[in-house]
């Protein structure tokens, strides 16, 4: 546990909240109780409010990318996604949750993603059983907060027949019938084609990670927010 | 790279985990929680409960047990036994199940497996497939393939047929295995749990022909199941039944053997797993 991640202290200290999207797709109650396995308060919520609020934010999704888009954009959901991700907050979108980031999949043609990464969702090479079900091990591609302590090649559980295609955002794939995206990554937006909520001690691993994040992140806000009050109270004071 | 799977199953009745031999005797193995949290810290990939109860009135009871599970147990799950709607398998998913097994309600009503993958996704639905032999094969020794045996001649499997049991392997439905795992891949089944009637509860190891020809003709994960005795019935499981996923259920609760030395036989023999 003794993680020398920034996070890692403030985070056991004070628990940072972490929304997870309730758009009432599967099995959403993994991912929370994951979460709080790994020390954070977790949310499993609907409401925009709370959704602001929290400190960070896990968009699951299991079963159809068009399906999943659509229940999305009934909930409203998806405004509450994507003003997380402009707010510079941590995101994480697990599985479709992960698809759901992109511009669109072959999948569902014609529907488009949240756009937040570009590039579009495709099939998994033929001539490999479909969907991939089953433990993979990742090769990491850079660095990242996300994947601290994990080693080089960490075992994660994976369900899909689509990834993401290779682009910029590239964090780590795995082999099946060919190289597999595995994790993506922009500023403090993360995204894992595999369930780190289903992938024993090392996702647990991958889920506290993403809770240090999200208290470090609270804290840099936090000083942010000082500064600009203290900048503030001097601009007043200089103009009385 | 393609992992075999290795997965304990666990068998419930109101609440507890038992194991019959041929699903007849039923000899008492605990605490089903206790027994999941202890199989995903030993390494198992994956875990399976079969409620084989399922009365209405024990409804409650499953879905507590899944919660409770949901809480410990931070491995893929499986929930099967009774499920016959979309709404079981809702509250079951709600609940933290990460997929739902149907078998007897997917014969009489085949679009079920479609219905619940529309609404839920291909990967949660597994469609349990219990299965016995239809013609004894005219083989040389015993006429009942050795299971080390190696998948011979088209002719002999040829002659081979197993037929679908229903309602806990009691009910014979005319339907023929391979066609059927077929067809509820066709509706969307994302997972196959094939279960050996002759061999379950006997130790003598998979029907490798059953499981082999099932794996052939489904492009989806398929998982072995039934008559497990030994770590080297695993590997036949996989080699020579091309199974995805091999499933036990006696020989790990019973402390035979743990999942460790389950994979490293596997592994020795040249079939890819996740370390435990």
């Amino acid at each position: 546990m003794g993680s020398g991640s920034p996070g890692a202290a403030d985070a056991e200290a004070n628990p940072p909240t972490i929304a997870v999207l309730d758009y009432g797709i599967g099995n959403l109650r993994s991912a929370e109780k994951a979460l709080e396995h790994v020390g954070a308060v977790a949310v499993l919520t609907a409401d925009p409010d709370e959704i602001a609020q929290a400190d960070a934010v896990v968009l699951p999704g299991v079963g159809a990318f068009g399906r999943c888009r659509e229940a999305l954009a009934q909930t409203g959901l998806d405004e509450a996604a994507l003003n997380a991700v402009a707010s510079g907050r941590p995101f994480l979108g697990i599985c479709v949750g992960m698809q759901l980031l992109y511009d669109s999949s072959e999948e569902s043609p014609g529907i488009a993603g949240l756009g937040v990464f570009a590039g579009t969702v495709r099939r998994l090479q033929p001539g490999v059983k479909q969907p991939q079900m089953q433990w993979n091990q990742l090769s990491l591609m850079n660095d990242s907060p996300l994947f601290e302590g994990l080693g080089e090649n960490p075992w994660m559980y994976f369900v899909h027949s689509f990834a993401a295609e290779p682009s910029q955002y590239l964090l780590a794939t795995c082999e099946y019938g060919g190289s597999v995206v595995a994790a993506a990554q922009s500023e403090l937006v993360f995204a894992t084609q595999f369930h780190p909520e289903k992938s024993g001690q090392a996702g647990l691993a991958v889920l506290r990670n993403f809770v240090n994040i999200a208290a470090s992140s609270r804290e840099v806000r936090a000083q942010r927010a000082a500064q600009q009050a203290q900048l503030a109270q001097q601009a007043q004071r200089r103009a009385v | 790279m393609k992992t075999t799977r290795v997965i304990p199953c666990l068998d419930v009745d109101s609440g507890r985990v038992v194991k019959g031999v041929n699903f007849v005797e039923l000899r008492d193995a605990g605490d089903p929680v206790e027994l999941a949290a202890r199989y995903d810290a030993e390494g198992a990939d994956e875990l399976i409960f079969l409620d084989i109860t399922a009365s209405s009135d024990r409804r409650e009871t499953t879905i507590e047990m899944v919660r409770r599970t949901a809480e410990e147990v931070f491995i893929p799950f499986t929930v099967g036994g009774g499920v016959r709607t979309v709404e079981d398998a809702r509250r079951l998913l709600r609940a933290g199940a990460d997929k739902v097994g149907i078998n007897t309600a997917a014969v009489d009503r085949p679009e079920l497996i479609s219905e619940i993958a529309d609404e839920f996704g291909v990967q949660c639905v597994v469609v349990a497939i219990d299965a016995r032999r239809r013609v004894v094969a005219t083989q040389s020794g015993s006429g009942d393939e050795a299971p080390s045996q190696e998948i011979s001649g088209s002719a002999q499997t040829g002659s081979l047929s197993w037929e679908v049991f229903t309602h806990g392997g009691r009910t014979a439905v005319g339907l023929d295995a391979v066609e059927w795992a077929a067809r509820a891949v066709e509706l969307g089944a994302g997972e196959i749990l094939l279960t050996s009637m002759d061999r379950d509860g006997t130790k003598e190891g998979f029907d490798l022909q059953l499981t082999a020809a099932v794996s052939a003709a489904c492009s989806v994960p398929v998982i072995a199941s039934g008559g497990v005795g030994t770590l080297d019935h695993l590997v036949q499981g996989a080699l020579v039944g091309k199974a995805d996923a091999v499933l036990a259920a006696s020989i790990f609760h019973f402390g035979e053997f743990t999942i460790a030395q389950a994979k490293q036989a596997l592994a020795q023999a040249g079939v890819a797993v996740r370390p435990a």
